[in-house]
């Protein structure tokens, strides 16, 4: 954990593992987040802080609702009943996709959606926020939006030389690999500017020689003042860059702490951790996305035989 | 004209009548269009310089001979003319434009009325036959006591519409429900099974029963082809969902112009003779159509029964619930999805026979008439569930023949048929059976 | 020789023909919809049908023409108003459902007794009714011009005048397109189409951009629909099911999301549906398929088309097999 000691400032200041704890300068607070599937509870949510600027893992066992939550919160599903959040201070409840992405609160995906069939530059282009040329009585008007748009266009030079895509920048994205789509992912969510991001499973079925560099860049953003929130399966990413941890079981809230504590923790250990104490949870993720990842490669051989097909 | 009783009675009546009216239309009009000849009374053909107005006085007992109607026209036209034997009147007319039909309510006697003395037309072009609709009503006919009667008429058609459809929406569903496939070319097993029924039965000169018997195993195989040379291979393919559709739609399209190939575009019928009815109270109905619903309702069971209680039964379902999972338990998904292809198939065949019996004709984009019907009872019912199908296909029904009953004329009824899914789609868009989709 | 040259100028008729120039309007809307944004509408006869009435009705009760033309344009932007509202939220095959289902009620309502004095029911509204005005302002005179195996008269009910305008309006539609789909905004479709849970997430609102191209697309439809019916006469029936697939036919032969597309997809599509007819007339004797029959066979082959083309050439001629325009 030295790693991020110089962050440890910045963390919410009690290592106390009660779930739904205050925070001193809370982002993101949420209230009673209830969603139903048929007769199945998949998340229930009393209380939940998120606080500013630093990087909170939110983890929890296979079907503990972290997705459904994730999707609750950024409007992508909508809760069962009176449920409230707020992000930065606004109402974020009865509020759609768009607009929480606008607020400020941009989220990725556990599946990456990149936008296969378009470059990579179109990709980053799309995330910009506030472009003229996208009001449609406007864009046939190339003058009114060709200066924004070399703007934006630099912009995000800078982001795919950051997360080393730049070689890439006419590629259709959907010949990235699997890890460079997830950066692509995450620097694309960048353009807009937001106040927190939050990354689905952002390791998910990225190579390890890619995870370090997406550590890095994750540390980088809460270094450049972002909060980030993320899901994830595998307990040593967590321990090595999270500063604030939430663990969720059977949809609620059981325990949160910094990351040493509450893998100490009882109640933790017994819902998450279970029978399966001795094994390596990271190799069970991996695993688990074994077949996600083998769906990429043969997507990507098969772009590649398209090419091939193109060019003869 | 003074106030009728039954006038009293409903005081939206003129709107049933002027319903009434647009329904007795269409009738008269295949009259006009089909059968010359056996308007042998006075026969009135238009040429190039000339126009006729024709039409038939009935009451809902019989037709009015002898009654006595005024035509008037442009440039001062007057002509009077007394209906023949079967209440039938003509006139020819030299000038476009309006006309107008008056009735003699005197000469029609005692227990004769007119809902409305007069007729209009326009006359907008030559070498035509404009049809005029002049209703007649018995004095004693109530508008209550025929109000309830149009009422259960239309309820039992509804029923038996609703039980058509449902045995084809069935099948429609099923295979959305394992497939993700929304197959716009159902419709058209419909028609086969109703064309294929004209060829062996009425062409073939087969024994009903045997003869849709051997219409619906010829359905079911086609199901089975289709699936074994087309949909399995373009599934292995990994053709995409929203190409598959199109390819749907461009085998609807093909199919009906192979059905117009060989049968033309004219209606035909699966037997020759007209069918035998009888009454219950004052319901008339054929032996055709009350047969067609118990076997319906027959077939229906039997497919609610299967899915519920047997083994195939079961792994169908598991399949419409999660094609993964299903085959990672050991349902041969493949088989299973072959097997919603045959009996969907045979199903639509079975229901286009019916179809075409229960409504004495068949042609060759009947089917593609009820795609409509279709889509909107296993929307309704929830995309993808077979009780859905067989709960939306009823309502849906019920609808079609309900709604001139509550004044919607014409085919504004599918109009309603549209507005009823569009308010599911707003409201409830996983239907009435389906359950909310996980996002994400 | 002469059958051949026949069948050779009966399909250069064909290809420059007003009614092939609407269709391509159609397509290039129809493109609007499927190639850029996904959108499935199987409906873009009806979009056509409501133009023409709009048009064609205006016209009639004596509106100026451009006055006429606004309305069918407006009827048709409510048309995706209701059509689209309920159904551009949820998974596309309801967008499908819904337009086809539109479009065939659409023409039914048409086709309403009841209505004959609006839309002059089965038997539609004579093309004198509406084509006056037009006609008027033509500036080619009276006359005819040949020009190859094209000899019309210069203004006439379906001479050059009728075809110019047409072709003009089609070279416009490509001009807008093409402006559309170089923008930002025609960016945003295209990520649409890709994934529309993904555009969301960067906080762009998904529904009133897909309203938005389901209303271009839908008035491209409507003009299309004013086009078609200049020469001939609005019919509801020439304006059903059959004419969408003609579309879908279209678009899928030129290319989807490409700019010449729709409009080479189109020309291709008539000039080859007479081919297909003329050949088939000259070399397969009456006792085997008459002429009636030889028309139906044209249909068969393209719905087989249809087929064949989203199996094995979803891209089209103009589409680049890496960029395949679908959402899988």
């Amino acid at each position: 954990m030295s790693d991020h000691d110089q962050s440890t400032q910045l963390a919410p200041p009690a290592g106390a593992a009660e779930p739904g704890s205050t925070k001193s300068d809370p982002i993101l607070v949420v209230d009673n987040v209830v969603r139903h599937f048929g007769g199945m509870t998949a998340v229930d949510v009393g209380h939940l802080e998120v606080q500013r600027g630093v990087i909170t893992a939110l983890i929890g066992p296979n079907g503990a609702g972290k997705t459904t939550f994730f999707n609750l919160i950024t409007g992508f599903d909508r809760p069962t009943a009176g449920a409230h959040w707020s992000f930065d201070g606004s109402a974020l409840d009865k509020t759609s996709a768009s607009r929480v992405a606008r607020a400020g609160m941009v989220r990725t995906f556990q599946l990456t959606k990149a936008l296969n069939r378009m470059t990579v530059m179109d990709n980053m282009m799309l995330g910009a926020r506030g472009q003229t040329g996208e009001n449609l009585f406007l864009s046939w008007l190339k003058p009114l939006w060709s200066n924004q748009e070399k703007e934006i266009r630099d912009k995000a030079l800078g982001l795919l030389e950051r997360f080393k895509l730049l070689d890439k920048q006419d590629d259709y994205a959907g010949s990235l690999s699997g890890g460079q789509r997830k950066l692509l992912e995450m620097a694309r969510a960048l353009m807009s500017d937001p106040k927190m991001i939050m990354l689905d499973e952002p390791m998910a079925g990225v190579n390890p020689a890619l995870t370090q560099s997406l550590l890095g860049h994750i540390q980088a953003l809460r270094d450049d003042g972002m909060t980030v929130l993320f899901v994830e399966h595998d307990m040593h990413m967590v321990r090595h860059i999270s500063d604030w941890v939430v663990v969720m079981a059977e949809g609620k809230l059981i325990a949160e702490g910094k990351a040493g504590e509450v893998m100490a923790n009882p109640v933790v250990i017994d819902a998450y951790l279970g029978a399966h104490h001795d094994t390596d949870l990271g190799d069970d993720a991996l695993l688990e996305e074994g077949s996600d990842m083998e769906e990429q490669l043969a997507d990507e051989v098969a772009e590649e035989e398209t090419s091939r097909e193109d060019q003869a | 004209m003074k106030v009728r009783p039954w006038r009293r009675l409903r005081a939206s009546s003129r709107a049933v009548a002027l319903l009434l009216l647009t329904l007795l239309v269409a009738p008269l009009t295949l009259w006009l269009a089909s059968s010359p000849a056996s308007a042998a009374d006075t026969l009135c053909l238009p040429d190039d310089k000339s126009a006729c107005l024709a039409g038939t006085i009935r009451s809902e007992e019989d037709v009015v001979p002898d009654a006595e109607l005024t035509v008037t026209g442009p440039k001062g036209f007057e002509e009077s003319v007394t209906t023949s034997e079967t209440g039938k009147w003509n006139v020819k007319v030299t000038e476009l434009g309006a006309y107008t039909v008056t009735l003699d309510e005197e000469s029609l006697g005692d227990d004769l009325e007119a809902l409305d003395t007069v007729g209009k037309t326009n006359v907008a072009k030559f070498k035509t036959t404009r049809a005029v609709v002049i209703e007649v009503r018995t004095t004693n006919y109530s508008g209550e006591t025929s109000w309830i009667e149009y009422f259960t008429k239309s309820a039992i058609s509804g029923l038996r519409l609703g039980l058509l459809l449902a045995l084809a929406s069935v099948g429609l569903s099923l295979i959305y429900g394992t497939t993700g496939l929304s197959n716009f070319a159902h419709a058209e097993q419909v028609t086969m099974g109703g064309l294929l029924g004209y060829a062996v039965i009425n062409l073939g000169g087969l024994n009903l029963w045997l003869g849709g018997l051997i219409v619906v195993i010829i359905c079911g195989f086609t199901g089975w082809l289709q699936d074994r040379v087309m949909w399995q291979p373009l599934r292995r393919r990994g053709l995409g969902l929203i190409q598959l559709m199109i390819v749907t739609i461009g085998l609807s399209l093909a199919l009906q112009y192979v059905f117009q190939y060989f049968v033309g575009a004219r209606s035909v019928r699966v037997v020759k003779e007209n069918p035998e009815t009888f009454n219950i109270g004052f319901v008339e109905l054929t032996y055709q159509s009350v047969a067609a619903m118990l076997i319906s309702i027959v077939v229906l069971g039997g497919v609610g029964y299967a899915l519920l209680y047997t083994r195939i039964g079961r792994a169908t379902r598991a399949v419409a619930d999660n094609p993964a999972l299903a085959a990672s338990s050991g349902i041969d998904v493949d088989k299973v999805i072959r097997l919603v292809w045959t009996a969907s198939a045979a199903l639509a065949g079975l229901s286009g026979i019916l179809y075409a019996l229960v409504t004495g004709n068949i042609k060759w984009d009947s089917g593609m008439q009820i795609l409509l019907l279709l889509f909107a009872a296993v929307t309704l019912g929830g995309l993808g569930t077979a009780f859905g199908a067989l709960v939306g296909s009823i309502i849906i029904g019920l609808v079609i023949e309900l709604a001139p009953v509550a004044h919607v004329p014409g085919d504004f009824k599918y109009a309603a048929a549209m507005l009823i899914l569009i308010l599911v789609l707003m409201f409830r868009p996983q239907g009435l059976l389906g359950r909310a989709e996980r996002v994400g | 020789m002469d059958t051949v040259i026949n069948i050779l100028n009966s399909m250069a008729r064909e290809a420059i023909a007003p009614q092939t120039a609407a269709v391509a309007i159609a397509v290039i809307g129809l493109n609007v919809h499927f190639g850029f944004t996904g959108l499935l509408n199987m409906g873009q006869a009806g979009y056509m049908l409501v133009g023409a009435y709009g048009f064609a009705i205006s016209v009639r009760e004596g509106a100026p023409l451009p006055v006429a033309i606004l309305i069918g344009l407006a009827a048709s932007v409510v048309l995706s108003l209701v059509l689209g509202l309920p159904t551009l939220k949820l998974r596309g095959d309801y967008l499908a459902i819904v337009t086809i289902s539109a479009a065939e009620i659409i023409r039914f309502i048409g086709r309403q007794p009841l209505l004959e004095n609006v839309t002059g029911a089965a038997q539609g509204i004579p093309g004198g009714d509406y084509r006056v005005p037009f006609q008027d302002l033509s500036f080619l005179g009276a006359g005819q011009t040949s020009f190859g195996p094209w000899n019309y008269f210069n203004t006439g009910v379906n001479g050059w005048w009728v075809r110019v305008v047409a072709w003009g309006v089609v070279f416009l539609g490509v001009l807008i397109v093409w402006l559309l789909a170089r923008s930002p905004w025609g960016r945003l479709l295209k990520g649409i189409r890709e994934d529309e849970d993904a555009i969301r997430s960067l906080g762009k609102n998904v529904f009133a951009i897909k309203m938005q191209a389901l209303i271009i697309g839908g008035m491209f439809g409507a003009l299309a629909g004013m086009i078609y019916v200049l020469p001939s006469s609005v019919q509801p029936d020439s304006m059903g099911r059959q004419l969408t697939f003609f579309c879908w036919t279209a678009i899928l032969l030129g290319g989807a999301a490409t700019i010449f597309g729709p409009v080479l997809g189109a020309v291709l599509f008539y000039a080859t549906r007479i081919f297909i007819k003329g050949f088939a007339n000259a070399t397969v004797p009456d006792s085997i398929m008459n002429t009636q029959q030889t028309e139906q066979f044209s249909w068969i082959v393209v719905g087989v088309a249809l087929m064949l083309l989203v199996i094995f050439r979803p891209q089209g001629i103009l589409g680049k097999k890496r960029e395949l325009q679908f959402n899988v």
